[in-house]
């Protein structure tokens, strides 16, 4: 019953993407070393990771409702959480993700839980305030470089091997992303997922049922949080750097137009969003200085302008625009 | 014992009473009627029972226990059920799967994040009992945004029975039905007779008059008589107030 | 700890408190009676720094760059909404947020198109570069300037606010906007007048800021979400939580910045100090809020509804 539900499914419009993307993903950095082009990969990393993030964040935002504008503070305590301890002699990845995870959730716990007591727009501010406080924390610790930053001098090792060679960083990256992937796909149609998403369609009538929101919505908020300090740490061990920058809330405003282009309650949807949203940007400068060469480094303008008519036009998102499966399985 | 007593409940919205010194009692078994003019102050006693809204005097006792201050989770967890009288489903969940969040009230723990909501057969069969109970298998597996306003209705009293609750609250069940439609609710009633103790809102007095083992009515936040229908149906006041229209 | 130190500084805190009710006092009112998130405020609030920046710099006229700061950034406000923002007043709060995050995006990239990616220079005008006499020391007349002007709006403000129609049915939409359209009021005129209101304060704000701080792209962000953090301290959608929550976090915040240090060192060892000192003094108003949240989630001066 269920495989024949999974392949309908697959077959469906919105299953062929996803295919073709997994599939492509997979097979880049075998094109890319034997094109003996390294940026292609490192660009397709960079997608992961910020698709890894955005997977994240949608399990607040895009099944559970909660616009979340601080979600980049995780990240920057992943990213960190990978260049302290390099700072100070521990290199093992196994490590720094567990420190990664655990800060993570501990600070996820705590600051959820005094969002929580709020919603609509208070929700909204009060975690972009929230990331903000850690921003100015991570700008204030001068020993780990400040403003500046700190850079990585060694990326992560695992035992078996390191994240050294940047095939070695790719394919870890998409071990992650695979795991975030089938985690998410059998969270939403989980028992714990059923009711997150009930919340977010009509809290009322869940309260009236007997569900307590608040243990529902801090928990999806502290994973949400583990699975984006992950994204930081792998984000760190790309980058071979982590800056307070990881944790702008300018960051938390991308990854959500990145759920919007994907379309928001999808598994894979963030996944299409991330490589339209880093493609976009990485094509937008041509574009620019193709037409108009002397404003070439304001093409954030025509970004702008883009999420919002975006926005005022598409309601469901591109990727969510496409037809999935029947109604009865979330896809 | 009743099921449910309401004593001297008192709410006031700034200088207007919307519930004035209200004293009820739902006893095990019968089917309750509450009738009233349009503003009498029926939804808001109702959502001072389930703890939508807290009340400014007075008290709420449900099986004996005082219910009047907890919150809304809490007294639905003791067997409070309700339907609204504005839909409030999941839309884009199925029928089925609002029925399953009903049925997930009642488990100890929802806290699994593996294993597929849809093929907890525990869940589901128990959902499915529901549904068959209202008439709505065949559109189990469609999506509520799509259903018709009267299979709404249906739907939030197979939720409500889902729960396996001590006591229905039922604000008008029959609003915007069609009268084949209406005849099926109230013959769907009818069989849950005895079942569970109901407190029915409802405006439709031919079905109020076929059900209600009493009938209490509300005027201006005041239970001017409770009594059995042919009691009401005779009394001077409540003509003068309410049935003349 | 000299007095006079400690004076100046909780004065720079009530002049700082005071530059964020301007711009809290509009977002406010946006929140609670269009229910709209606007990020875009601070984008408003820059605009108004440029547009007094570029008037000063051809007329030499601090009063008509002030103006133009207070016209341009309501006109500006006016045509944004009318053109895109007021088909998203009945989105959700996510589709307000994207809009608007694009919008900054918009902004901050304009103003480097036309004024260039660097800091562009506002002069105090020479009638305020001195000093006054208050309270034993010699305050900056700019900065007491500043707060003697927003200390006025808030005066004009209360004065619109409660004692005239406009004002009566501002307060009214603030509680029950549907009845307000329901009573026959042109809603989305109100709407737009009430969005031009705020951006016209953020751009004074812009304005008077420029001289002190620096007028720059992505000026706006920062002190758009310390306008976050003053609204919810006060309570969504109510002008008085503005003006004291302004008030307190200004003083919190520079007050902290200035002696948090100081205290640490001779309360802990030195080291620990220097470390945690500045970052907690960096924190401190976010930790306020999430003391205010923990005990009054709704605000220290909520909205009567």
């Amino acid at each position: 019953m269920m495989m024949n539900g999974l392949l309908s499914q697959w077959r469906s419009p919105r299953g062929i993407v996803c295919i073709l993307g997994l599939l492509a993903l997979a097979a880049l950095p075998f094109v890319s070393a034997a094109l003996d082009s390294p940026y292609y990969a490192k660009l397709a990393t960079r997608i992961m990771i910020y698709a890894l993030a955005a997977v994240s964040l949608n399990i607040i935002l895009g099944y559970g409702g909660m616009v979340s504008l601080g979600h980049s503070m995780f990240i920057l305590i992943g990213a960190y959480a990978v260049t302290i301890p390099t700072f100070h002699g521990i290199t093992n990845g196994w490590i720094q993700l567990a420190i990664a995870v655990i800060c993570a959730a501990g600070i996820a716990a705590l600051t959820g839980a005094i969002c929580l007591r709020t919603n609509g727009m208070a929700f909204i501010m009060i975690t972009l305030a929230f990331a903000q406080m850690m921003f100015f924390l991570a700008v204030s610790m001068k020993n780990y470089g400040g403003d500046d930053g700190l850079t990585l001098p060694e990326r992560s090792h695992f035992g078996l091997f390191t994240l050294t060679s940047n095939g070695a960083l790719y394919g870890f990256t998409f071990a992650a992303l695979l795991l975030a992937l089938f985690f998410v796909y059998r969270l939403v149609n989980s028992p714990f997922g059923m009711v997150l998403r009930g919340i977010k369609q009509n809290e009322r009538r869940v309260r009236a049922l007997g569900h307590s929101p608040f243990r529902y919505q801090l928990s999806a908020y502290i994973l949400s949080a583990c699975i984006a300090s992950i994204a930081g740490f792998l984000l760190a061990n790309l980058t071979n750097f982590a800056s307070p920058a990881y944790g702008a809330w300018t960051l938390s405003g991308e990854l959500i137009v990145i759920i919007i282009l994907g379309g928001t309650a999808t598994v894979f949807g963030p996944v299409v969003g991330a490589a339209l949203f880093l493609l976009l940007e990485e094509a937008l400068p041509h574009l620019v200085e193709a037409i108009a060469p002397d404003y070439k480094s304001n093409w954030m303008m025509i970004l702008g302008i883009l999420i919002v008519v975006m926005t005022l036009i598409l309601k469901r998102g591109m990727y969510g625009s496409l037809s999935g499966a029947a109604p009865e399985r979330a896809k | 014992m009743s099921v449910l007593e309401i004593k001297n409940l008192v709410k006031r919205f700034g200088g207007l009473t919307a519930t004035d010194n209200v004293t009820l009692n739902i006893e095990a078994g019968e089917i309750h009627a509450l009738i009233g003019p349009n503003g009498a102050g029926k939804t808001t006693l109702i959502s001072q029972i389930v703890g939508e809204q807290l009340p400014d005097g007075g008290s709420i006792l449900f099986n004996a226990e005082d219910i009047t201050h907890l919150p809304v989770p809490t007294r639905a967890k003791k067997g409070l059920a309700r339907s609204y009288q504005i839909t409030q489903l999941c839309k884009e969940f199925t029928a089925l799967e609002n029925v399953m969040l009903a049925v997930q009230a009642r488990r100890a723990n929802n806290f699994h994040f593996f294993r597929d909501a849809h093929a907890e057969q525990e869940i589901v069969h128990a959902a499915e009992y529901a549904i068959a109970q209202v008439g709505l298998t065949p559109r189990a597996h469609t999506a509520v945004a799509v259903l018709a306003h009267g299979e709404h209705r249906q739907l939030e009293l197979a939720v409500a029975l889902a729960l396996k609750p001590k006591m229905l609250l039922l604000d008008e069940p029959l609003a915007g039905m069609s009268q084949g439609e209406s005849e099926e609710m109230v013959a769907l009633l009818q069989n849950l007779r005895g079942q569970y103790p109901m407190l029915l809102v409802e405006h439709d007095m031919d079905a109020v008059f076929a059900l209600a083992d009493r009938i209490s009515v509300l005027v201006y936040g005041r239970v001017i008589a409770t009594d059995t229908p042919q009691a009401i149906r005779d009394n001077a006041d409540v003509k003068a107030a309410y049935l003349g229209h | 700890m000299p007095a006079s130190l400690i004076i100046t500084q909780a004065l720079h805190g009530v002049q700082l408190g005071v530059l964020l009710f301007l711009l809290a006092a509009g977002l406010t009112l946006v929140f609670g009676i269009m229910n709209f998130v606007n990020l875009a405020h601070g984008a408003l609030y820059m605009m108004g720094a440029y547009f007094a920046a570029a008037v000063f710099a051809k007329t030499n006229s601090f009063i008509l760059a002030v103006l133009a700061g207070l016209f341009g950034g309501a006109l500006l406000g006016f045509v944004v909404e009318r053109v895109a923002l007021t088909r998203l007043y009945a989105r959700d709060h996510l589709d307000q947020v994207l809009a608007t995050f694009g919008l900054i995006l918009f902004f901050n990239e304009l103003v480097r198109v036309i004024w260039g990616a660097g800091s562009v220079f506002m002069q105090v005008p020479d009638a305020l570069s001195e000093t006054v006499s208050i309270f034993g020391i010699n305050y900056p007349s700019y900065r007491f300037a500043i707060i003697g002007v927003g200390l006025a709006v808030a005066a004009g403000l209360w004065f619109l606010i409660q004692k005239t129609r406009v004002g009566m049915l501002i307060r009214a939409g603030a509680s029950n906007a549907p009845m307000v359209a329901a009573l026959g009021v042109n809603i989305t005129m109100l709407n737009s007048l009430v969005f031009a209101l705020g951006a016209g304060l953020a751009g004074l704000a812009g304005a008077m800021a420029g001289p002190i701080l620096s007028v720059q792209p992505g000026m706006g962000d920062n002190i758009l979400i310390l306008t976050l953090v003053v609204i919810i301290v006060g309570g969504l959608g109510s002008i008085r939580g503005a003006l004291y929550g302004a008030l307190i976090v200004g003083v919190v915040d520079t007050l902290g910045r200035a002696f948090l240090p100081m205290v640490m060192r001779n309360l802990f060892d030195r080291n620990l100090a220097d470390a945690a000192g500045p970052a907690l003094a960096s924190m401190l108003i976010y930790l306020l809020m999430a003391v205010v949240l923990a005990i009054k989630p709704q605000g220290l001066f909520p909205a009567q509804k």
